[in-house]
């Protein structure tokens, strides 16, 4: 697995100058997915064929003196809820377990302009809903750094699949922290960037003021690049932005010299597990030997942003999630001769897993007559409030730093069956959605957890949030940190 | 201050939702969403008078022109349907009407 280690721009660098073939890159990616996935369970579908023909014309390209694209011959994997045409796209759901989009996302047509390969789709929680990859039809992800821990989510596939060297990139999509919190699960780079910022046409949505699609990968490099490829205005979404793109490789300068990073210190402090805080504050004193200066900073709303999200996520869920009715696509139920109402419910009840159905029962309750006022339109102020707060902040600092997640990866099994402690992990990465912020996760230590048998090591993520639009100051922090350490160099024992 | 949630409030929630719930389900969506409801009654306590709602933060105007573009072939747009027509270009569902 030499070449899958190096990232993405090493390969496509050695694929172009014909040191390897695009074929053989995907063979070892292939192998690698065989070797890990029957224990990580990362993959939903592996593409073998689709593959290794997409790696042969990147070869035929290059024999033929064509101009290959910057991701040449880079296999890739999507997590499960993109839609690739004429590929099964479940969103790990038993009402999609048979759909075969007959269109590309966005994203999807542009990464393989680039020349990237996709493998296969990630394992994820059912409609990306959740913080464990326990939400899935499929079964669970297991982390590659403790077989009997969570990988995270919702992007949990992909994140192991990262984490676990079979790609050098994969795609996940991000509500409340689902690209950042498996990042962090699994020490790798994870980046969700700015509302807008990547067009999401061909995501199966679940809230669509808050979704976003980004890359997850093994340095800053490669997001930077990644991001590059997928940013972009798009006419078939018209939430995607016309916001220029800057060039995300040159804002990597090497160092933060003058970057004013706040720190939210009264938010941090509650709550957080101590080996979470030890590496955050020795993570700050990394970020001011690259060259940043700390501020502390308050975000007096911050503590509100689990139910301010629950009560907007669950309600654009229930609405966007009224589409699957056994009718378009997807199942329906056996039990259908009983009529079109009996039909819907039925096949939406046997379909939907138990997360989904809660979201959706919670949704329809805070949008529900006499209630819309109380839950909805006051999670929607107390919105604005966040926004004010982070606007505030961002008058004098440049960056804001957190952790990713409060705790390291916690053990599968541990939280299923309290939806509101499963809801609480999420408290650091759902402010961003709701305001539409970047945010990045990036490796900043591990803790050492005692297993049945040894010990394991847990990774801890630090998560970097920018002005709107502005993923060049955080790609510059994250990749600036990453170069005066070694975490993100680390490979889990498998 | 808590969510009072009954079964019944969990079976008309249900109805709107097109949700057939089992009875299990309506216990454990009782309880479990009573939990979450109650939690987040702590909005309740922060002033919000005169607060304008966000509702997204999409930074720029959405309108396009009203075009016709190229769109999916029926026949394709009909292959994931559980019981589609493509001979008639139809969706089939159980009979509505008796």
């Amino acid at each position: 697995m030499s070449a899958l280690v190096a990232g993405a721009r090493a390969i496509a660098a050695d694929i172009a100058a014909g040191r390897v073939s695009a074929v053989d890159v995907c063979r070892e990616a292939l192998d690698r997915i065989a070797l890990v996935n029957p224990s990580l369970n990362a993959f939903n579908l592996v593409t073998d064929e689709r593959a290794l023909d997409r790696a042969a014309q990147v070869d035929r390209l290059r024999a033929s003196g064509g101009t290959l694209g910057p991701l040449a011959g880079v296999p890739i994997a999507v997590k499960d809820n993109m839609c690739v045409r004429g590929m099964r796209t479940t969103a790990s759901s038993r009402i999609l377990d048979s759909f075969v989009p007959p269109y590309d996302a966005t994203i999807i047509a542009k990464l393989e302009q680039a020349g990237a390969v996709i493998v296969g789709k990630t394992n994820c929680d059912e409609f990306a809903m959740g913080s464990s990859n326990e939400n899935s039809a499929y079964g669970p992800v297991r982390n590659p750094w403790a077989a009997d821990r969570t990988p995270g989510g919702s992007s949990g596939g992909s994140a192991a699949a990262v984490a676990a060297s079979c790609v050098p990139l994969a795609l996940g999509s991000d509500t409340g922290g689902s690209i950042r919190q498996p990042a962090a699960f699994c020490g790798v780079t994870g980046l969700k960037p700015t509302y807008g910022r990547v067009s999401r046409y061909g995501l199966l949505a679940f809230a669509s003021s808050l979704d976003q699609i980004g890359p997850i990968t093994r340095d800053v490099g490669d997001a930077a690049l990644a991001l590059q490829m997928l940013s972009g205005p798009d006419p078939m979404d018209s939430t995607a932005a016309r916001e220029a793109v800057p060039d995300f490789m040159a804002a990597l300068n090497g160092d933060a010299r003058g970057v004013r990073i706040g720190v939210p210190r009264a938010f941090v402090s509650e709550g957080v597990d101590a080996s979470v805080l030890a590496a955050f504050d020795a993570a700050l004193d990394t970020l001011r030997a690259t060259g940043a200066t700390l501020v502390d900073i308050d975000l007096p709303h911050a503590k509100y942003a689990i139910p301010v999200y629950y009560l907007v996520c669950t309600a654009e869920a229930s609405s966007n999630l009224a589409r699957y009715d056994g009718v378009k696509y997807g199942y329906r139920s056996p039990e259908s001769n009983q009529g079109l109402k009996t039909m819907y419910s039925k096949s939406r009840d046997e379909g939907f897993g138990p997360e989904v159905k809660r979201r959706i029962m919670l949704g329809t309750y805070v949008l529900s007559a006499g209630y819309y006022d109380a839950f909805y339109l006051k999670a929607q102020q107390v919105r604005t409030l966040l926004k004010q707060d982070y606007d505030r902040a961002f008058e004098s600092v440049d960056v804001v730093v957190m952790p990713t997640s409060p705790t390291p990866p916690f053990r599968l099994g541990e939280k299923t069956d309290d939806p509101l402690q499963m809801y609480l992990e999420d408290i650091f990465t759902v402010s961003v959605n709701l305001i539409g912020l970047p945010g990045i996760s990036i490796p900043c230590g591990f803790v050492e957890a005692p297993n049945t048998h040894g010990t394991d090591r847990l990774p801890i993520g630090l998560q970097c949030v920018g002005k709107m639009f502005d993923e060049a100051t955080i790609l510059r922090v994250a990749d600036a940190f990453e170069r005066t350490t070694e975490w993100s160099q680390q490979r889990p024992p498998l | 201050m808590s969510t009072p949630l009954t079964i019944a409030d969990v079976e008309r929630i249900a109805a709107l939702a097109h949700l057939e719930l089992t009875e299990e389900e309506k216990h454990v969506f009782t309880k479990q969403l009573a939990d979450i409801l109650s939690y987040a009654e702590q909005l309740q306590a922060i002033d919000t008078t005169g607060v304008a709602a966000t509702a997204h933060v999409n930074a720029h105007e959405a309108e396009r022109d009203d075009e016709m573009r190229p769109c999916l072939p029926m026949e394709e747009a009909l292959r994931n349907a559980p019981d589609g027509a493509p001979e008639v270009g139809l969706f089939r569902v159980p009979r509505v009407i008796g």
